[in-house]
């Protein structure tokens, strides 16, 4: 990252930083070569990791940051690769249980004393998301909420409002499939899609403690509790509250569907809203709400998945990378990396500002207020690998062929006993 | 005895052992571990092999592998009936012949999204036709029983097209003497092709059945593009598995990945040795 006008910002940095002589005296000693691989490869958070690459290479003159940007799914299997072999010093990653792999091969780098010296200020809440074994294995940057997103217009021509309780949600539902649509838009091909509405149908149904408690293998999928919450999730299907077909649409592919009137709602991450609004949506006519609630009394659990920076166990240059952490984590940064012309999402760090959007406003609220039972990740970071994987892949089928729910749910529980014992 | 026939076969022999012998010996060991790729490996002997006899996607994606290799030698008559039907001196023919020819050219990827289109259960051309005709309209790749079917014709379009091209050239070469002569004789219409034609043709058929074999086994990229294994695990063969098991985003087990590969091995090795037997049986014949 070394460019021509790299000398004189240095100077200004240098000299800005005699101001506060002991945060310069803590610096000083950084040299050498800063190597980041990052996964930001889509246009508006590769902005945003070059802005702070080149910030950090200014900020500590004797350091030369070099960053490697790969595209974001292609970085999902060649982190292992990258991690084994000449590994840089800061990674990409995700939190929770997706870390594991990595993590029980050692190839993250432990910084829960980090944690413990109290280097990340602010970051009190997101801690458990990046705890393993008891331990620390990285810090987090960004995170999003999940939630229905809606034709706001709709919902008023055909009288509707926000629902609340599940039984409302039913008869919101009833009224849309009457006028001929479909409640929900959603693209299954690459399933992952599916396990978002588990996720909240679970959550809802049994409570965020059952439901990680399944993600931790302790409950059989066989379980009563879990085919409540297939049963609930069945008298959406039956009403044909679905976008028909949606095994061969990706999330991307099912967002056209909202745009046009064709589903009103779509429940998915707020990485969705720029889509709806580039697709001609004005703010009136998308709104969110948050999944209402089923089982009485429930306490609500959100998915709000986080990515995160991972310093890997064979980093050359550790301090440096240490300071890397320190520096995305501060709440200054926080605000301006996740702001609306950034990344667009919700800063980590609880002294940071949420950026002055609608629903950047709403989730964070109701990530902060109403998720007393707890925040998940999702499911293909809170199961393990190959469970996720089997997982979402029966939840697919059961969203085509409810009738199969018995055969899934008993392979699935055969495969829960083989993978955690 | 020289060495420099041994110095020039060197380089050929180094490369194909350090990247195709060695590695395939390699998957036979890993076979018999459980590893994630990352950490230590586990001796398991040949436990992923038990696993693979009760495992139901397995069993799924062996049968989809021997519904490519049967389905895809439908390639071959296609391939012929079209060189026949091609075969002929009228005007333009050269145009007509590279249009046939034309969807070899395409990559795999183009074929696949093309088809995927075609297969859309609403805007796609298929079910326009259908809707046309007032029949209902059908998801091909969105259902488990058809979307194998639906890939293979994908896959039948470019390969047709190959075999095509290989009986071209094979009918350049038919002796017009033993047309000539079988024709005195009365032979005609089915009888020319069946006992005079296709004997002839022998090499060209040869060539089309390996290419095909090969093509059969080489599916994995219109499955990734055109249904991802979907829906539900139901389009996926062999070779995809592997993948997903061992190399994808989820996959993360080295020995199960490397046992099915052996098996996908083993299939091959009955097609590899019958090739190699008949071309030996060849050369020894035209040796004589």
């Amino acid at each position: 990252m070394r460019s021509i006008i790299k000398t004189p910002l240095a100077a200004l940095a240098a000299t800005t930083m005699l101001a506060g002589t002991a945060f310069a005296d803590g610096h000083a000693a950084l040299s050498g070569t800063l190597r980041i691989m990052s996964d930001m490869g889509n246009p508006a958070p590769r902005a945003v990791i070059e802005s702070l690459a080149a910030e950090f290479d200014e900020m500590h003159p004797d350091l030369t940051v070099e960053l490697d940007i790969v595209d974001r799914e292609a970085w999902k299997t060649q982190i292992r690769n990258a991690l084994s072999a000449s590994p840089p010093d800061v990674v990409n990653w995700y939190a929770a249980n997706r870390m594991g792999p990595y993590v029980d091969a050692g190839l993250f780098m432990d910084i829960s004393d980090m944690w413990e010296a109290g280097d990340f200020e602010g970051l009190g809440a997101v801690q458990g998301a990046m705890t393993l074994n008891d331990r620390q294995w990285g810090v987090p940057y960004t995170y999003y909420q999940w939630g229905i997103y809606y034709r706001e217009d709709i919902f008023n021509e055909l009288g509707l409002s926000e629902p609340a309780t599940w039984e409302e949600e039913v008869a919101n539902c009833q009224v849309i499939v009457d006028s001929g649509r479909a409640c929900y838009s959603i693209g299954t091909r690459f399933l992952w899609t599916a396990g978002g509405w588990f996720d909240y149908l679970n959550m809802r149904t049994n409570g965020f403690d059952f439901h990680m408690a399944l993600a931790r293998g302790e409950v059989e999928w066989t379980d009563d509790r879990v085919r409540q919450t297939f049963a609930n999730w069945r008298e959406l299907i039956d009403m044909g509250a679905f976008l028909a077909d949606h095994q061969n649409y990706s999330w991307q592919e099912a967002l056209p569907f909202v745009v046009n009137g064709e589903a009103t709602a779509y429940l998915i991450g707020n990485f969705a809203v720029p889509h709806l609004r580039e697709a001609g949506l004005t703010d009136d006519q998308i709104d969110f709400y948050q999944f209402p609630a089923i089982t009485e009394g429930m306490a609500m659990g959100e998915d709000a998945p986080t990515d995160t920076f991972h310093i890997p166990s064979g980093a050359e240059n550790v301090p440096a990378a240490q300071e890397f952490l320190r520096f995305v984590t501060s709440a200054e940064v926080q605000t301006r990396i996740n702001g609306p012309d950034a990344l667009g999402q919700l800063p980590i760090n609880a002294m940071s500002e949420v950026a002055d959007d609608e629903f950047l406003q709403q989730g964070f609220d109701m990530l902060a207020n109403n998720a007393t039972g707890g925040i998940a990740q999702f499911f293909d970071r809170d199961f393990p690998a190959e469970m996720a994987a089997l997982g979402m892949e029966g939840l697919q089928e059961f969203m085509v062929f409810p009738d199969n729910l018995d055969d899934i749910l008993n392979r699935l529980e055969q495969s829960r006993q083989r993978i955690y014992e | 005895m020289t060495v420099t026939p041994l110095l020039f076969l060197l380089p050929g022999v180094l490369f194909f052992a350090v990247y195709v012998v060695i590695p395939i010996f390699q998957s036979f060991q890993i076979s018999l571990y459980d590893w994630d790729g990352l950490g230590e490996a586990t001796y398991v002997g040949l436990e992923n092999y038990s696993e693979l006899v009760g495992d139901r996607a397995f069993e799924i994606s062996l049968w989809n592998n021997v519904k490519w290799l049967v389905l895809y030698l439908l390639a071959i008559p296609a391939g012929l009936f079209i060189a026949l039907f091609l075969n002929q001196t009228v005007a333009g023919i050269r145009l007509y012949k590279s249009l046939f020819f034309f969807p070899f050219v395409l990559s795999q990827v183009v074929v696949g999204l093309v088809f995927s289109w075609f297969y859309l259960p609403r805007e796609g051309l298929l079910n326009a036709v259908l809707g046309f005709f007032g029949a209902g309209s059908i998801n091909v790749l969105g259902d488990p029983t058809l979307a194998t079917y639906g890939i293979i014709a994908a896959g039948l379009w470019p390969q047709t097209a190959y075999c095509m091209i290989l009986y071209l050239t094979g009918l350049n070469a038919v002796d017009p003497e033993q047309i000539e002569a079988a024709r005195l004789d009365g032979a005609k219409g089915r009888h020319m092709l069946w006992y005079v034609v296709i004997p002839q043709l022998r090499p060209a058929t040869f060539i089309a059945f390996v290419v095909t074999i090969i093509g059969a086994l080489r599916s994995f990229d219109l499955i990734s593009i055109m249904t991802n294994g979907g829906p539900f695990g139901s389009t996926r063969v062999l070779s995809f598995y592997m993948f997903e098991q061992a190399l994808s985003e989820y996959g993360f087990r080295m020995g199960y990945g490397s046992a099915i590969a052996v098996v996908l091995f083993m299939i091959m090795l009955v097609f590899i040795g019958y090739f190699l037997w008949s071309m030996w049986n060849e050369e020894r014949q035209s040796g004589h």
